[in-house]
């Protein structure tokens, strides 16, 4: 199987850059190429830095000849999410309304890659504000699942995992609130990894839900995730949610095995609603980790069939605060000829919001409003406390949890977009991580009927990575998926 | 069965000058979410407390005795549609109603 | 017309005067150039993250200790929706039902009664930029257009709210001034109100004498000195009386105080639009501070203005009313102390000359650390070098221009001639021709006669005291 630079895991890269075997600058040059060959119809990226990528890979090269111990991260070629503020690069959210937004600073987890030497590449397209499952709701144009061009790569990190999936970029960033990494993953046939709220900082991820949003990693590999995590996690004096861990290195003890580790299997979420061919590879992942030494049990987390209904209060409450600044006074667009600041404000925000976000900004304003703060957001925080003490319970039994991250794969795009809540539905599984801050990642294991990619979901107990980081990694390395999107085997061929 | 929400009084608050189109479409929708989401009142009792922040932590600071440095001024305004003399401009503002 | 009761509560705005913003590292400082004091963070920018000032923190909890109030075990910030230009992210972190100090009372004296007014809370905010609206007319209705100046946005902002237990303009008055005191000793505040960092708004209803419940409530709003702020409930609380006497009705509104034309003014009843939709802020975690936190803060607090007082009175024997024109502002109190220590004179009679000379003809900042100027003039006095007279012109004078008192004896020729008396009756005895011409009423004469003691004395007579004591011997014309 012949294989390009763009195409290995950042740890073979690193490798090979201090062995002499390849250069920062050839392997962002092939990610350049690629991205010249399939993002036409991917359409993953937003904005390619091309220049000031090669400038950088330049410099790094300089330091690795130098014989420099750079961090593992060095020269790695990377693509950020269009949420996270680049400081002199447009950042967009994939809306109208900060078409025109350049950052004057950059988000911590840019700032701490940069610092180590990574590569920026460009920043990928999404879902407006990060609103959606299908990369659908972003102003402009859907991105194309590398696996099937006719199919939504997921959301709302749409354009880093179909990025990574494609080639187009090594490794990449997203931001998951409600699944927004690791359904993507799943349905890209890459690494999702969204660790413990609060690991890694916010600050400069333009804010969804604040009290969701967590920073994740889009990977080839469970050892790279491990990497990049480790490189931009811990204490960040500009989030006062970041929690007052060092950095560490989350990949100690990745190759020690399964054996013993005790995985609860959510039950629920193998039932009706969920596609044959997902249940299919869940179950044969189940198999194959007992293999390894798993010993597994079904868990059960009674309330999280109320989560989804908790978050789509919680998540569009917060949302309806954090999207009112952009009014057309500081930064971003403004309508025109506007009579009294609340015309230039209410105008404004009709033109440059889509019909997702509104519909969030609308709900959101609903549930806080005067005389049903308590029906709905003062409830649905009482079930986010049900949720987390459903976690804490489950993993007083078991080390991790198991289950699907989605409920389908990649579906066709277009499918979904008239009905708002069947397209709520694909987060069914990832949401409750999202409300009790928990880490999980989604792994691919294998292809369904039409040959798109699952993904299995892990689900660990707070801050504890590296247990979840360890089971992950002995699934991918027995499982030894080599599988590759049509549009990637046509590109190296 | 649908919650009924009073658009107009919603999208007065939340700055969004919908068309009539949107009104209209967004009234159903959201009607047909908030029913689903109503189920939280299902579960949720009396004697559990709420959850703001996902993994708690209290009395997180800075200090005060290492100011920053602020943006220059033109770099405050870079971003602002319209600008005078070190300000932003707005149109008239008119009392909320 | 019926007898009314007044009802006052005051909600007070104080502007902390820490290094830095509430939630960003940008300086807190007043004045300059506009937008030069702001960052992506109280800009607003997307995607940055406010992190709370612990010294902004702490000096509210001094607040609510020194008022005597509690501070809440746990306590959170919330944010309060709604759009306005003068603020980055169209909602405010502000507190809302779990505030950081809640309680306590403040002793407020009004026509020599003392009455306790209850606290109802004490929270902890950021505060908003300052908006220009361009017009010719300066009213806002006419205005074409506004400009935003984001240095203010998110300094640190503490709200005091008082119960509505006030009962008239001079107890308003006089809470105030307690407060501003009381700030002041704290050094929390610059306490200016024309700077802005006092301000406060008033909450007014009248009610039949001796009925519990509450009338309408007004809320009187840009008032900007404490005298505008008794000005203004005045105002309201006769305006009230007269429409219920009228039999009109009352609306719960806002309205604006007209400094220049001494009346308040309707803005448009707000009660119905406002919904600010609170909920708590996510990005910043609870605050709880344990016992032992407190404690120390507690400890750390200053004497307060009415422990000073009552100290003043009982251990230096100033009357009350000294004691509280003393206290008022801290600074005054300390140099007053200190001056009786470097005196060693009577308390109540260096008040004195504070309270009638010092205060009311030297500001503070030039009096300030000069206490061993003030009491080198009181021991002149108390010396018999110069009159107490003299004495006022000397301390003034010598404080104001920081030259020392006995310079400015000299240079004035203020020294008191221990002799004069002898003196004038030798120049007396000396001139019996103008002496007769002054008696039978020859006024121009005196001039000469003081001439002469000048010149017995080789000029260190004070003049106009030498005309007294020539008045005095040679008797009415
Ligand atoms: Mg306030
Ligand atoms: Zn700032």
């Amino acid at each position: 199987m012949s294989t390009e630079l763009c195409d290995l895991p950042g740890h073979e890269l690193a490798r090979m850059y201090r062995a002499g075997e390849a250069s920062v600058t050839e392997a962002v040059e092939s990610c350049l190429r690629r991205i010249e060959a399939v993002d036409g119809r991917v359409e993953a990226f937003l904005r390619v830095t091309a220049d000031e990528a090669r400038e950088r890979a330049r410099a790094i090269d300089e330091r690795f000849v130098a014989r420099e111990d750079l961090p593992a991260v060095a020269g790695i070629p990377l693509a950020l999410k269009d949420v996270l503020c680049s400081r002199g690069i447009a950042t967009t959210c994939g809306s109208r309304i900060l078409e025109t937004y350049v950052p004057p600073y950059d988000c911590t987890p840019w700032a701490r890659l940069g610092q180590a030497g990574s590569v920026l590449l460009g920043k990928t397209n999404c879902d407006e504000f990060a609103m959606g499952s299908s990369n659908e709701n972003s102003a402009f144009g859907p991105v194309h699942n590398p696996w099937k061009l006719d199919r939504v790569p997921g959301g709302s990190s749409g354009g880093s995992a179909a990025a990574v999936a494609a080639g187009e970029a090594v490794w990449a960033l997203g931001t998951d609130t409600g699944g927004s990494v690791r359904q993507p993953a799943a349905l890209c046939g890459v690494v999702g990894f969204k660790p413990t709220y609060g690991l890694i900082s916010r600050y400069g991820l333009i804010a969804f839900a604040s009290s969701l949003d967590t920073v994740g990693t889009f990977t080839r590999t469970v050892r790279d995730a491990a990497t990049i995590v480790s490189t931009i996690g811990g204490k960040d004096r500009l989030d006062a949610t970041s929690l007052p861990t060092e950095s560490r290195y989350l990949g100690a003890g990745l190759d020690d095995g399964v054996s013993g580790m005790r995985i609860g299997v959510i039950r629920d979420w193998l039932g009706e609603g969920v596609e044959p061919g997902v249940k299919a590879a869940i179950e044969q992942a189940i198999e194959r980790l007992a293999r390894l030494g798993v010993t597994f049990e079904d868990a059960a987390l009674p309330h999280a069939e109320y989560a989804l209904s908790a978050y789509y209060i919680i998540a569009p409450a917060e949302c309806s605060s954090n999207l009112a600044r952009y009014d057309g006074v500081r930064y971003g667009h403004r309508a025109r000829h506007a009579a009294d600041v609340i015309e230039l404000n209410s105008r404004t925000r009709d033109e440059g919001f889509g019909d997702e976000v509104k519909r969030r900004i609308m709900l959101g304003t609903y549930a806080l409003s005067a005389g049903y703060y308590e029906a709905y957001y003062g409830q649905a925080q009482k079930v986010r406390t049900l949720v987390i003490r459903d976690f804490e319970a489950a993993f007083e039994r078991f080390d991790l949890l198991l289950g699907p991250t989605s409920p389908t794969s990649a579906f066709r795009i277009g499918e979904k977009a008239e009905d708002p809540l069947a397209m709520y539905l694909s987060d069914i599984f990832t949401i409750p991580s999202n409300l009790a801050g928990n880490p999980s990642i989604s792994v691919p294991c294998g292809l369904d009927e039409d040959g798109l990619p699952v993904g299995l979901q892990l689900l660990g107990p707070h801050l504890d990575e590296s247990t979840l980081l360890r089971a992950a990694y002995a699934f991918e390395q027995d499982l030894g998926l080599s599988a590759r999107p049509p549009l990637v085997e046509e590109a190296v061929a | 069965m649908p919650v009924e929400i009073n658009v107009d009084h919603v999208a007065r608050l939340a700055r969004l000058a919908l068309t009539d189109e949107e009104r209209e479409r967004f009234r159903a929708q959201l009607g047909v979410i908030l029913d689903a989401a109503e189920r939280v009142r299902e579960v949720a009792a009396e004697d559990v407390p709420p959850t703001a922040q996902p993994v708690p932590q209290t009395n997180v600071f800075r200090g005060d005795d290492d100011p920053w440095e602020s943006l220059p001024q033109e770099e405050a305004l870079a971003g602002a549609p319209e600008a005078e003399d070190g300000r932003f401009k707005v149109p008239r503002i008119i009392e909320a109603e | 017309m019926s007898e009314y009761e007044a009802v006052i509560g005051l909600e007070c705005h104080v502007e902390l005067s820490t290094a830095t913003k509430m939630f960003c590292g940008c300086r807190n400082e007043f004045g300059g150039e506009p937008n030069i004091r702001t960052c992506p963070v109280c800009l607003g920018h997307p995607g940055t993250l406010p992190v709370p000032n612990r010294e902004a923190v702490e000096r509210t909890m001094k607040i609510a200790l020194a008022l005597d109030g509690k501070v809440a075990p746990r306590s959170l910030f919330h944010r309060k929706n709604y759009f306005y230009p003068d603020m980055p992210k169209n909602y405010q972190i502000s507190q809302y039902d779990l505030p950081i100090g809640t309680g306590g009372h403040l002793d407020v004296e009004a026509d020599g009664q003392s009455r306790r007014i209850g606290m109802n809370r004490v929270h902890l905010e950021e505060d908003t930029g300052k908006t220009i609206h361009a017009s010719t007319t300066g009213r806002i209705a006419e205005a074409d257009y506004a400009l935003e100046d984001y240095n203010r946005a998110g300094l640190p902002l503490v709200e005091v709210v008082s119960e509505p237990e006030l009962r008239s303009p001079e107890e308003a008055r006089a809470y105030l001034q307690e407060l501003r005191a009381l700030l002041e000793a704290l050094g929390v505040s610059d306490v200016r109100m024309e700077e802005g960092s006092l301000r406060c708004d008033a909450n007014v209803s009248v009610r039949p004498a001796g009925r519990e419940e509450l009338g309408t409530k007004v809320e009187i709003k840009n008032m900007n000195s404490i005298r505008s702020v008794e000005r203004a409930v005045r105002f309201e609380i006769d305006r009230q009386r007269e429409a219920l006497d009228r039999g009109e009705p009352l609306v719960q509104e806002t309205r604006h105080w007209d400094e220049d034309r001494g009346v308040t003014t309707s803005l448009r009843s707000k009660e119905e639009a406002f919904d600010y939709r609170y909920f708590p802020e996510p990005d910043l975690p609870p605050l709880e501070p344990d016992e032992e936190w407190i404690a120390k803060l507690r400890a750390s607090l200053p004497e307060l203005p009415a422990a000073r007082r009552r100290r003043l009175v009982e251990s230096l024997e100033l009357s009350p009313e000294q004691a509280r024109i003393l206290t008022s502002e801290p600074g005054w109190a300390d140099l007053f102390e200190e001056a009786v220590e470097a005196s060693g004179q009577l308390g109540r009679s260096v008040a004195n000359w504070f309270t009638q000379t010092l205060m009311p003809q030297v500001p503070l900042e030039r009096a300030a650390g000069r206490a061993d100027t003030v009491a080198d003039v009181l021991r002149l006095v108390s010396d018999g070098e110069i009159s107490s007279t003299a004495g006022k012109e000397v301390l003034v004078e010598a404080i104001a221009s920081g030259r020392s008192p006995s310079d400015v004896v000299d240079e004035r020729g203020l020294r008191q001639i221990s002799d004069l008396g002898d003196v004038i009756d030798r120049v007396i005895a000396q001139n019996p021709g103008p002496v007769g011409q002054f008696r039978g009423g020859k006024e121009g004469v005196l001039g000469f006669l003081v001439g002469q003691v000048m010149k017995e004395t080789g000029g260190a007579a004070n003049p106009q005291e030498a005309q007294r004591v020539l008045r005095e011997r040679l008797g009415p014309g």
